[in-house]
């Protein structure tokens, strides 16, 4: 691998040839505020906040989709390029509803945070602000316009992650917007509620129903796990605050999925406290399903096999098995059955 | 007379909408009755350049121009002038110095200092047959380049010619497709920029209309330079007539064996399309121009990868002006010496502009480069209207800058003008004078960009607004003198951050106004007034009880009904309800109603 020198803020390093700026920066811990930017996403280099000063180029470049070279000379820190960037954070402020106080995004929000470091108040262009419908009709995603940055990564999420394309832009200039085609709400439209959308959302645009108004991200505690509804074996994080768990968020390290979920992974985890969950083997007495210990229900189920087979043989048994399950699961039910039972009756439900 | 005349209507898109169809019609009965259709062939052309004169007719051998001409005039030109030899006086210009009629085309002061180059065959030839592009050595260019040249004979030409690209940037025409070339795939495309989005430039959509088969061959010597067979021209749909007239040169072409497959026996294939763009002035961004013509939404991309190295749909892809496109056949046939003999050490060849505004004469204008702002302003403009005094002059449209009175003797030419603030941009040249207020210029221009921006980065989308919103604050008398300041600093912070030329250039016109005219500035914050007497809000119009002689005039005529007096009482004006609309000024006849 070619390798390059260059100079960020004074400090010589060496990055591989390919790397962006924005990329450089981060190998080396020097920090880059980004808006737009997502490692999973393709590059779009819109919101303009990674501006550094490269020496020899015109403009205040974008680290984030300006490539290394040989011997280039960065600077991320100094006050021309922190007062572009104040800059442009107070105008996005300026058209931005500041109600930070109930917003769900507070304490996660790269907007609040950025506008704390570089002391943004929002009061040097006061003026007009956007007024827009919030679209809160389905059961999953809260879309409040009048907080998106129009960074654009949910529309990028929704076509590369999900493959749905529900998002676009539309409209031209201060009523550009972020949103399903002719704005109908999200419902209406043929989005899938995966959520990807949700996951990457920087601010306070997209956030998760079901989580509104039940915690704040520092009393919340994220627990990584397996999502148990399909084989997939995503991994994402349980939303906990005492002891309940109150949602799934993406964890951008899930090894399998990284953000991507489906809706019933990211929205279906309240299925853990439903009063109609089965949570023991229930076994039919008398037409009435019991309560049983999973010893009884076990010997049960393994005493009328047994009764059957010795009756009719093995191929009157067969198995039918799950996407649900994991692909070890499915492949010790046909050993079961094809070492246990003897018969090659196994069937499984994504198959037809 | 016994030679045989031509008759030259034009049928431009100006001249249509003043009236020139129905002409043509009449013309052809005259020339039927009075039994001349052996001698005298009427042609409708694409624009003659003096739009604002139109209807526009000449007559040549004798070389005459008429303008204004009206269905009636017919009759008297046909009996004096194409019968007699006698000029119809009436219907000639007159000489803005002299004020004496001028007989002959080519002593017009608009037209005695053009050089025209690209508008060669504009307003000449009937754009809709393709033996009047042949017959004035149309595909001559396209055989030489194919018989005789090599695809790098041809960028080297180009490359010596000097030709920079007229679509804005002036980028070095060789050079960039020579990148386009040196990109190996299997597959590329060359297009055609025709979306023309700065207001009243019109010179891409008068060559279209007036010579598409230049276009045609321009790019057909383009694509067989740089190894392509298939090309777009992205035409906006506001211009049907281009659409038009280019898409009858098309097949004509086909038809004749100039586009299509083996080409002059060469074995070189090259096809053509027209893509309607859907008028958004971004789309004339060439990566949004793509994005569109993949049908995707018109938004800028970052760039690199460069179009010569991923453009449309991916493949390498070479994208140039009309205009750039039309001065191919003219530099091969002629030769690079003979191009850069026109222009400056690095400006080369002439350029079109669409001369408005205050000025005398407005049209298309084609200089070599390096003609100074006074020459066209003046002698080819014909200088300001009614005698008043030049103020400045807006070059480059929403991305240029105004220039004022002693920056007249600049050059026209790229660098030159960028590094004054303006830009040569698309060629547009807006004159004012005394009573335009470079506040409110400075208000539109941004106001077109903030309306036009595509929404993708944040300086363009949301900075652009609020310089609006200053702006608008300063022509209400509302304010302050730091405003200018933070004008600044955020005009400087939109051009340096944002992603494309729309961002990068729309601050120009507030910068160059606040650079030149900063006193104008000055005045509407401090003293809450507009010099030039335009931003209402700094106005205020008052009657002078001495002279008024209690007529009743602006009280009947005020919009808003708010002048009050009587037979005894002079009457005053309730400052309150005033609308500011100036009639009471303009009716009253004693001079009694003054504006401060
Ligand atoms: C906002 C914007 C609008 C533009 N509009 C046009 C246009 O209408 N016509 C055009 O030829 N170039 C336009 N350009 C320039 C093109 O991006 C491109 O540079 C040009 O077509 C290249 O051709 P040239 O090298 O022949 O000039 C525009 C650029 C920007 C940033
Ligand atoms: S999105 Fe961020 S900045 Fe906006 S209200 Fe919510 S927390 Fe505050
Ligand atoms: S929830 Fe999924 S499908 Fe729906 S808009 Fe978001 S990313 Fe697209
Ligand atoms: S909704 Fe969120 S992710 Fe989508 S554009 Fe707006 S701020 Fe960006
Ligand atoms: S149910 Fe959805 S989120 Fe859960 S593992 Fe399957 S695909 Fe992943
Ligand atoms: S500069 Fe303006 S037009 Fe260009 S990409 Fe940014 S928002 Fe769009
Ligand atoms: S300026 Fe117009 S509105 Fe005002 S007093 Fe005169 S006529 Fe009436
Ligand atoms: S993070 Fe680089 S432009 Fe948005
Ligand atoms: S359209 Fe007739 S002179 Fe321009």
């Amino acid at each position: 691998m070619e390798w390059f020198t260059i100079t960020i803020d004074g400090r010589e390093v060496s990055v591989p040839k390919g790397t962006t700026v924005l990329e450089a920066c981060r190998m080396n811990n020097i920090p880059v505020p980004t808006l737009c930017h997502d490692p999973e996403l393709t590059p779009s280099g819109a919101c303009r906040l990674c501006v550094v000063q490269i020496e020899g180029m015109r403009n205040l470049p974008p680290s984030c989709v300006t490539q290394v070279a040989q011997g280039m000379k960065i600077e991320t820190q100094n006050p021309k390029v922190r007062a572009a960037r104040k800059t442009i954070l107070e105008l996005l402020v300026a058209n931005h509803p500041l109600d930070c106080m109930t917003c769900e995004k507070m304490g996660n929000c790269s907007l609040a945070e950025y506008a704390y470091e570089y002391g943004v108040k929002g009061d040097v262009f006061a003026g007009e602000k956007r007024d827009l419908p919030v679209d809160n009709a389905n059961p999953f995603i809260i879309r409040d316009p009048n907080k998106c940055i129009l960074c654009g990564k949910c529309i990028k999420a929704c076509t590369e992650i999900q493959g749905k394309s529900r998002l676009d832009f539309s409209f031209r200039g201060f009523n550009t917007q972020v949103g399903p085609a002719y704005n109908i709400p999200l419902n209406e439209s043929d989005c899938d509620f995966c959520g990807s959308c949700v996951s990457v959302c920087p601010v306070g645009a997209l956030t998760e129903k079901q989580m509104a108004g039940k915690g704040r991200p520092w009393e919340v505690t994220k627990v990584q796990t397996t999502c148990p509804f399909c084989g997939v074996g995503c991994n994402f994080d349980l939303n906990v605050k005492d002891g309940q768990v109150i949602g799934v968020t993406s964890n951008p390290q899930a090894p399998v999925n990284g953000k991507a979920l489906c809706v019933k992974g990211r929205f279906g985890m309240d299925m853990i406290y439903s009063s109609r969950r089965v949570t023991t083997p229930l076994i039919r007495k008398d037409g009435v399903l019991v309560p049983a210990e999973w010893d009884e229900a076990l010997d049960l189920v393994a005493s009328k096999f047994r009764e059957i087979k010795d009756a009719y043989g093995p191929n009157a048994l067969a198995a039918l098995s799950s996407a649900h399950c994991t692909n070890e699961e499915n492949y010790l039910m046909q050993k079961f059955m094809r070492a246990v039972i003897g018969t090659n009756n196994v069937d499984h439900c994504a198959r037809t | 007379m016994a030679e045989n005349q031509k008759i030259l209507v034009c049928a431009g898109t100006g001249c249509a909408s003043s009236g020139a169809l129905p002409i043509i019609d009449i013309l052809k009965e005259e020339i039927k009755r009075q039994g001349l259709e052996e001698t005298v062939t009427i042609v409708g052309t694409g624009c003659q350049g003096f739009c604002e004169k139109g209807p526009t007719i000449v007559i040549e051998p004798q070389h005459v121009l008429y303008t204004r001409v009206q269905g009636e005039d017919i009759a008297e030109i046909v009996a004096s002038d194409v019968m007699k030899g006698e000029r119809v006086e009436r219907l000639l210009l007159l000489d803005t110095e002299t004020q004496k009629p001028v007989t002959k085309m080519s002593d017009i002061r608009f037209f005695a200092k053009q050089h025209r180059i690209v508008l060669k065959n504009c307003g000449v030839i009937d754009p809709q047959r393709i033996q009047d592009y042949t017959l004035r050595d149309g595909y001559k260019a396209l055989e030489k380049v194919l018989k005789e040249m090599k695809p790098n004979d041809v960028i080297e030409e180009v490359k010596k010619s000097g030709l920079r690209g007229r679509g804005g940037a002036g980028f070095p025409t060789g050079l960039k497709w020579s990148f386009c070339q040196q990109t190996p795939s299997d597959k590329k495309y060359i297009i055609c920029n025709a979306d023309e989005g700065d207001p009243g430039a019109f010179m891409d959509r008068s060559v279209l209309e007036g010579d598409p088969h230049s276009v045609i061959e321009g790019m057909l010597i383009g694509a067989y330079a740089m190894g392509v067979d298939e090309g777009y021209v992205y035409c906006r749909a506001e211009y049907p007539l281009a659409i038009k007239h280019l898409s009858i040169a098309i097949k004509q072409a086909e038809e004749a064996g100039f586009l299509g497959d083996n080409i002059f026996n060469s074995g070189f294939n090259f096809r053509l399309k027209v893509f309607a763009g859907a008028g958004a002035f971004v789309c004339g961004e060439e990566t949004a121009l793509m994005a569109s013509i993949e049908g995707k939404r018109g938004m800028p991309r970052v760039r690199p990868p460069f179009p010569a190295v991923s453009g449309l749909w991916g493949k390498p892809t070479n994208i140039n002006n009309v205009e750039t496109w039309s001065n191919i056949p003219h530099i091969i046939r002629h030769g690079a010496e003979w191009y850069a003999q026109f222009g400056t050490e690095k400006s080369k060849g002439t350029k079109i502009f669409a001369l408005t505004g205050k000025v005398n004469n407005t049209g298309l204008v084609e200089v070599p480069m390096g003609t100074t702002l006074r020459e066209i302003i003046f002698d080819i403009g014909g200088g300001i209207q009614n005698g008043k005094a030049f103020k400045a002059v807006q070059i480059g449209g929403p991305s240029g800058g105004c220039l004022p009175e002693n920056m007249l003797d600049l050059s026209v030419d790229y660098e030159t003008l960028t590094n004054a603030g303006a830009m040569v941009g698309s060629g547009g040249l807006v004159i004012m004078d005394e009573t335009t207020c470079m506040v409110d210029i400075a208000r539109f221009f941004v106001n077109f960009s903030q309306k036009e921006s595509c929404g993708k980065c944040t300086p363009c989308r949301e900075g652009n607004k609020r310089m609006y919103d200053i702006l608008d604050k300063i022509t209400k008398g509302e304010g302050k003198i730091e405003d200018l300041d933070t004008l600044e600093n955020l005009a400087l912070t939109i051009k340096e951050t944002s992603l494309c030329g729309l961002g990068q250039n729309a601050p120009n016109p507030v910068l160059a106004t606040l650079k030149y005219f900063r006193h104008e500035f000055e005045a509407h914050i401090l003293e809450h007034k507009c010099p030039a007497h335009v931003c209402s809000a700094l106005l205020s119009y008052s009657i002078d009880a001495d002279k008024c002689k209690k007529c009743s005039l602006c009280a009947k005529n005020c919009p808003a009904n708010c002048i009050k007096g009587d037979k005894n009482t002079p009457y005053v004006i309730n400052q309150d309800e005033c609308i500011k609309c100036g009639t009471c000024m303009d009716k009253c006849k004693f001079g009694a109603v003054s504006r401060s």
